[in-house]
């Protein structure tokens, strides 16, 4: 063992208990560092999860997003048409087929296509507003959670009786509708048609579930009454952080509006940079005052050793390896209490993920957290960091001590 | 005053220093003398005379105001403090007044300090080297205990044996017997008697007692800092220019 190794053990050791209080604060720092960014992540992806999973990854939609162009416009350069109401257009994406088969060539993902309409549903002579969308169940089980979120029945359901329909669960408890029951779907385009209750499903998102129902294709056009009427292709793809670039691709294509789930989330995912922005300051917070713990010790170890550093420096060790005892001190410190760390963040982990949650908009009983290696490394590498400038300070003025100020002093 | 700069191991040349401060205060002044090999020398002088300052200055603990000392002729104000550092582990062996070993160490552990400082030694080398160092002080029994556990005399006598570890030829030692009853005094000199007699080294000890001095080869006294010549020593004592 090196001689530098040597003496900053030697200081440690001999000083256990105030040793001992700065590994427990750097430690308690770690810990509670990985704590807080395996929750805070842990339930950002959860969200992120529950967001990807809501909605299709990305929704083409036939809409456009600036109105057409006006002849004026296209003659004449200065002018500008602010406020324009559109010719009513026939609604509806335009060879559906067409572009669903061109886009399926390059988009690594599964399309499916949708039909979405407003309705009002009647059942018991209650009437309920809700998103009536027209699915085709075998494609749609590629494009969404919906297969997975089914309670009661399956999407297949829908298949076997004339006018089939799945509701939301909330939705159907409200309207106190059960699977057999006979309910009628009116349209603002002037449809009426009585439709079986053959599934239920839960999304967990209490607003899909109170004001979703499925239906469909052909259903849903008859309901919006325009045959072979597709507004929506619903996209999923397997990166779903791809999405937007994707999405952009489709909209250059197609020309159709197709909005990815980040820029159809883009106020939440913004709240999650101030979120994580908060977190690193309070982490960093942390950290930094389990170093004042650290800088305490390594300049009472200098200040108690100022003779020992005289010695040393008297007998020929130069200001760089004294300079390095002090600064091992503070690293042994930093070390031993990063490791400590990872064992209470851990521990605190584990506790934390058997406290049972009942929350009525979360569908988890338990906090989700996550154990990413990388906390684990960010959380010592800070500490070690920290623990390094806490110890410079002291351990360079230490080093700069001319021994013969302290010999003669002793003398 | 006259060995020929070949074979001098310490050389002061008009050595002077002074502390700075609102009033500043002269440690020792115009000092020139020369340490050659196997010398026995003692420095004597009243407390507070500089005794200290002038051993700190020839160990090169302290730098001279103005003045240069030279160590085999070789100056010593303008090296690098790593060079100054490595002249002092490899050249000279210190004694200080007081043991100045460190506590949380054994014996065994303090001598090889110097040792693993300049590393020239393996490890198991400086190991035998140091426990051999401790058994010619007739510290055989004592290798293992850290300072507290031993008396003033044992410490003082491990001091001297670290002094020794990188085999310097020459040691420094200030008031090496000032703080130990007669019998350890008795013993701490013979050993440094031995070092010139039977190692070949050369001593400068401070020292207040006048008759462990006169059993030396040589004295110089110092008096308010500056050095009074033999010739003066047996009475006279003549104000020191400050
Ligand atoms: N830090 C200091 N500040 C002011 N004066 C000092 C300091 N250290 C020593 N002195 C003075 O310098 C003189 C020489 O001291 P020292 O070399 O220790 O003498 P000695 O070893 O002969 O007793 C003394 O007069 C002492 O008072
Ligand atoms: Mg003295």
């Amino acid at each position: 063992m090196s001689l530098t190794v040597d003496i900053a053990l030697t200081h440690v050791r001999s000083r256990a208990r105030q040793t001992l209080v700065a590994v427990a604060g750097v430690a308690t720092g770690v810990g509670f560092s990985i704590m807080m960014a395996s929750l805070m992540v842990g339930s950002q992806n959860d969200f992120m999860r529950q967001l990807i999973d809501a909605l299709p990854h990305i929704a083409v939609s036939d809409e456009q997003r600036e109105p057409q162009r006006q002849p004026a416009e296209l003659a004449f350069g200065a002018v500008r048409i602010y406020g324009l109401t559109p010719e009513r257009r026939r609604e509806g994406i335009k060879n559906p087929m067409a572009i669903m088969a061109a886009l399926s060539a390059w988009v690594p993902g599964a399309i499916a296509p949708s039909t979405k309409t407003q309705a009002i549903l009647r059942y018991a002579g209650r009437d309920f507003a809700a998103s009536v969308t027209g699915i085709d169940p075998h494609r749609e089980r590629y494009v969404s959670a919906l297969p997975t979120q089914m309670r009661q029945g399956t999407l297949a359901s829908l298949f076997t009786a004339g006018n089939a329909i799945i509701l939301g669960d909330r939705l159907a408890e409200k309207m106190g509708a059960r699977i057999g029951s006979n309910i009628t779907v009116q349209t603002g385009e002037g449809a009426h048609i009585g439709a079986q209750v053959v599934g239920l499903f839960h999304s967990g998102v209490r607003q899909v579930d109170e004001s979703t129902a499925y239906v469909l294709v052909k259903t849903a056009q008859i309901l919006a009454q325009q045959t072979g009427l597709i507004n929506e292709l619903r996209v999923r793809v397997r990166d779903p952080l791809a999405a937007r670039d994707i999405a952009q691709r489709i909209e250059r294509e197609t020309g159709y509006k197709s909005i990815a789930w980040q820029e159809a989330h883009e106020d939440l995912l913004s709240s999650f940079v101030v979120r994580n922005v908060v977190m690193y300051t309070v982490v960093g917070a942390i950290l930094l005052v389990a170093s004042f713990g650290t800088y305490n010790i390594i300049s009472t170890i200098t200040h108690e050793k100022a003779r020992d550093i005289a010695i040393l420096k008297s007998l020929g060790l130069n200001e760089r390896t004294v300079r390095r005892i002090f600064v091992l001190e503070a690293l042994i410190i930093g070390l031993a209490g990063a490791l400590a760390g990872f064992l209470l963040g851990y521990l605190l982990c584990v506790a934390l993920g058997t406290i049972e949650i009942n929350n009525p908009f979360m569908d988890a009983n338990r906090l989700p957290l996550v154990y990413d290696p990388l906390h684990y490394a960010i959380a010592g590498l800070v500490a070690l960091v920290s623990s390094f400038a806490a110890g410079y300070a002291p351990a360079r003025k230490a080093a700069r001590v001319h021994p013969v100020d302290i010999i003669r002093g002793a003398t | 005053m006259n060995a020929s700069a070949g074979n001098s191991l310490i050389e002061a040349r008009g050595v002077i220093r002074i502390l700075p401060g609102i009033v500043p205060v002269t440690l020792v002044h115009d000092i020139d003398l020369t340490i050659g090999n196997n010398e026995f020398v003692a420095i004597t002088g009243p407390s507070g005379s500089g005794k200290s300052s002038l051993l700190y200055l020839l160990g090169l603990l302290d730098m001279p105001t103005a003045g240069e000392v030279l160590i085999r002729g070789r100056a010593t104000t303008d090296m690098e403090e790593d060079e100054r550092a490595m002249t002092r582990l490899a050249t000279l062996g210190f004694v200080f007044q007081f043991h100045f070993l460190l506590p949380e160490f054994t014996a065994l552990e303090n001598v090889m300090l110097p040792m693993r400082a300049l590393g020239a030694l393996p490890p198991v080398a400086m190991r035998e080297r140091a426990a051999m160092l401790l058994e010619s002080f007739g510290l055989t029994d004592h290798i293992g205990k850290r300072p507290d556990q031993m008396s003033g005399g044992q410490r003082q006598r491990v001091a001297v044996a670290r002094s020794l570890a990188n085999d310097p030829p020459v040691v420094l030692a200030d008031e090496p017997t000032g703080s130990l009853d007669s019998q350890s005094s008795e013993q701490v000199f013979r050993i440094l008697r031995d070092l010139v007699e039977v190692r070949s080294k050369s001593v400068v000890a401070v020292t207040h007692d006048l008759d462990l001095a006169a059993r030396m080869d040589r004295r110089m006294q110092l008096i308010d800092g500056g050095i009074v010549d033999g010739a003066q020593m047996a009475g006279a004592s003549r104000a020191a220019p400050v």
